[in-house]
């Protein structure tokens, strides 16, 4: 019987199959992502203070008029593991803003660090009537809501190294990656701008250049790319708060188990020992 | 089984006790005592993974309902409140994620375990019976799950598969307007996905518990396939087995945790942390990892046969591909259990295996070209493994000598 050519026959178009998907997808259906070594990247993975702070100006100056981050208090920015802002400095800012509060004679008060990031707009229909019709997504959770996804068998590559930044890698790229004009035969809609990262055009200008925003520090190079860096840390942050926490428990839980698994196996084989199984 | 006890009282209130309620006694004969072939391998510790992690399921799903909002205005909200505010509440929520990753991993391991060991043959066809029945209402729970957090996938996953059932003729309407509690998914759905999201594990349980009691019947298999004969070829439970699968645990543990605290989303689609929206479809609707080579099935029916449309008949296929299971102790005619003494029976079951494994790829791709060819051929195997090369098998294949008793084999292994 030919049992064994069927066989193989079957494996060589799996095999063929499985290779053939392509190793990297780009996010955005457009170019390919340049990946950035993100500090908060990797088991030891924490964020850099310094970077999330500037990514925080980035925002509060050019990001924050159109787009909002509406499950963030003020009093997280002073949070251990975030931007730790002092608490005075996290008042400061929280006292810029007014909160419209109906249940109060005056309708509106001063914001105090307990209160969440106050929208830009204060409907959907508003934000879409000043933006070409878009709404400009609230950031959030935006950083885990976009990622570059690994066709097989790189996903498995990304599983056994964690890398969990796609959504960084995502904003940074789709911020760097603005072009004048689309490549010929490119359609784009009316009031859009060309984005070679996302493929196509998108109702947001490209919201960075050079110069844009002061840094206080000034051994920072005030670039697009810099810029675009530390506003997506800075976004990344707000994605997933606890990040360093969790990470630093996990690497004592993870010593923990490896001991642990160790001492059982040694007690299992004192148990097992001289016992023909 | 009874009367393996080896329950001696040790004092009066003990006694007192066992002689209104053998509470003690049973616990001592069915996790102490119990006799358990001394040639299991490590594919045999699974069982004791998998009740770990119902239980890890069990525990970690109730204190996220604490702070869990089941309302279409406020779930996706209320999960992101867990998981910024809750004490550890990242953790938790991470650990009950993962945690359905890693069940549905174990409970792969465990069933291809009992597909090559013939585990679901005579006399052990009830226990099996039951093992499926625990796959499908593992299968409607993470499903359930899925919904809950209320992203784009949980809303595009859950109109998909109601939408399904509108495929059976005549009932299917009224099929799914009960499901979805009306016309779309919306606020009853959330709502009657919530309670029965909660209420299934523990029907879980209580089938895990038949499970395991028909388990306790004719005892545990082995590698050999050959039935226990005397006490030379069992141990006892505890300590032997009780440290082995303990040892295991914790072993499996360690990627679970890695996976918890290093890299919680990796397992889930970005689209899902994106608030649902009835008005905006996602570019790609897929299940988790697991569900995939189901989808695949289904999908691999593009066509009508008859006065049974593609949609009814990728249905049909689809939750056939699961019922098949249930007849299987009875479309496997072959004596001899174990895969290790089959030749012929090994190649197919390995194919059947990357079958499996490419169904699991296939659901994942869009179906388009290549892809949809490939999921037919897949599908066609995965159903002929079970519908002909087995029965065939059967009649033709020679078995290679079993040994003649597990303490015989464990003797030539050793030697
Ligand atoms: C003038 C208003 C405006 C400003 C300022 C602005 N954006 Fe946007 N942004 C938008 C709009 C509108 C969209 C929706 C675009 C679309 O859907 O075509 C958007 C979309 C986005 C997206 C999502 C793209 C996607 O994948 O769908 C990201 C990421 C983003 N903005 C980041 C930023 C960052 C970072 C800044 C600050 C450096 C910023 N934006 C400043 C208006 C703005
Ligand atoms: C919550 C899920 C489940 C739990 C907790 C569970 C638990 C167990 C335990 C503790 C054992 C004994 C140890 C072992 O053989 O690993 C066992 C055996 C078995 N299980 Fe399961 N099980 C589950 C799901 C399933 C499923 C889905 C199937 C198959 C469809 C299945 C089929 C079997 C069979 C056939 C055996 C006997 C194997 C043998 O002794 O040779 N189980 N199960």
């Amino acid at each position: 019987m030919n049992i064994k050519k069927n066989i193989f026959a079957v494996f060589a178009v799996i095999t063929m199959a499985i290779s053939a998907a392509p190793a990297l997808s780009a996010g955005g259906g457009g170019k390919h992502a340049e990946l950035q070594k993100w500090s908060f990247g990797g088991v030891f993975g924490t964020y850099d203070t310094n970077q999330l702070q500037r990514g925080f100006q980035v925002f509060y100056e050019v990001c924050s008029s159109c787009h909002g981050a509406k499950l963030i208090s003020f009093r997280n920015f002073a949070e251990a593991g975030g931007p730790e802002f002092s608490k005075d400095q996290v008042k400061a800012l929280a006292a810029e803003y007014t909160i419209l509060d109906a249940e109060l004679e005056e309708g509106e008060r001063t914001a105090t660090p307990a209160d969440r990031w106050p929208s830009p707009f204060e409907t959907e229909l508003e934000a879409r009537e000043a933006n070409n019709g878009a709404f400009p997504p609230d950031f959030s959770v935006l950083a885990k809501a976009r990622n570059l996804p690994k066709k097989f068998p790189m996903n498995f590559y990304d599983m056994a190294t964690a890398y969990q930044e796609g959504g960084a890698d995502y904003i940074y790229n789709l911020l760097v990656s603005y072009e004048d004009e689309p490549p010929h035969g490119v359609e784009i809609g009316d009031g859009q701008s060309y984005n070679a990262f996302f493929g196509g055009g998108l109702s947001m200008m490209s919201p960075l250049m050079e110069e844009l925003v002061e840094y206080e520090d000034t051994t920072i190079p005030l670039t697009v790319e810099q810029y675009a860096k530390d506003v997506s840390a800075f976004m990344y942050w707000m994605a997933d708060p606890h990040l360093v926490q969790r990470k630093t428990i996990g690497l004592k839980v993870l010593i923990f188990l490896s001991i642990l698994a160790l001492l059982m196996y040694l007690v299992k084989r004192k148990i097992w020992a001289g016992v023909k199984h | 089984m009874a009367g393996n006890s080896n329950y001696n009282p040790t004092n009066k209130v003990e006694k007192w006790f066992d002689e209104r309620l053998p509470l003690l006694r049973f616990s001592k004969e069915h996790l102490m005592d119990f006799p358990s072939p001394r040639n299991i391998n490590y594919w045999w510790t699974f069982g004791a993974v998998l009740a770990i992690m119902l239980i890890v399921q069990i525990v970690t799903g109730i204190i996220l309902a604490m702070h869990y909002t089941p309302n279409i205005a406020m779930a996706f909200d209320s999960v992101e409140h867990i998981r910024r505010d809750v004490n550890y509440g990242r953790i938790i929520q991470g650990t009950h994620a993962v945690g359905a990753s890693m069940f549905f991993f174990a409970v792969y391991v465990h069933m291809f375990r009992g597909l090559y060991y013939g585990s679901y043959k005579a006399p052990r066809e009830i226990l099996w019976i039951l093992g499926v029945v625990i796959f499908l209402l593992m299968m409607a729970t993470a499903f359930m799950g899925y919904v809950l957090p209320w992203g784009q996938m949980s809303f595009w996953g859950a109109t998909v598969i109601t939408n399904l059932f509108s495929a059976i003729p005549i009932i299917g309407t009224p099929i799914l307007e009960f499901l979805r509690g009306g016309f779309a998914v919306d606020n009853p759905t959330l709502n009657r996905f919530f309670s029965l999201h909660y209420l299934l594990p523990f029907v879980i349980a209580a089938v895990v518990a038949l499970h395991i009691w028909a388990l306790h019947v004719p005892g545990n298999g082995n590698p050999t396939g050959v039935e226990v004969k005397s006490s030379a070829d069992t141990l006892p439970f505890h300590p032997y087995f009780t440290m082995k699968d303990l040892f295991v645990v914790v072993v499996f543990f360690i990627p679970f945790a890695w996976f918890v605290f290093f890299a919680p989303d990796i397992l889930g689609h970005a689209d899902n942390y994106i608030e649902a929206n009835p008005f905006v479809t996602p570019a790609h609707i897929v299940p988790e990892w697991y569900l995939l080579p189901f989808y695949a099935m289904l999908r691999a029916i593009d066509f009508d046969v008859f006065f049974i449309s593609a949609k009814l008949g990728g249905v049909i296929i689809m939750f056939g591909s699961i019922i098949i299971l249930m007849v299987l102790p009875w479309l496997d005619g072959s004596k001899v259990r174990s895969g290790s003494f089959r030749p012929m029976f090994k190649p197919f079951y390995w194919l059947f295996v990357l079958n499996f494994l490419l169904l699991m790829y296939l659901g994942g791709q869009g179906a388009e070209g290549i892809y949809v060819i490939l999921s037919k051929v897949a599908t066609a195997y995965y159903f002929g493994y079970f519908l002909v090369i087995l029965p065939i098998l059967a009649r033709i294949e020679t078995p290679k000598p079993l040994p003649s008793s597990i303490s015989q084999a464990v003797l030539d292994k050793n030697k």
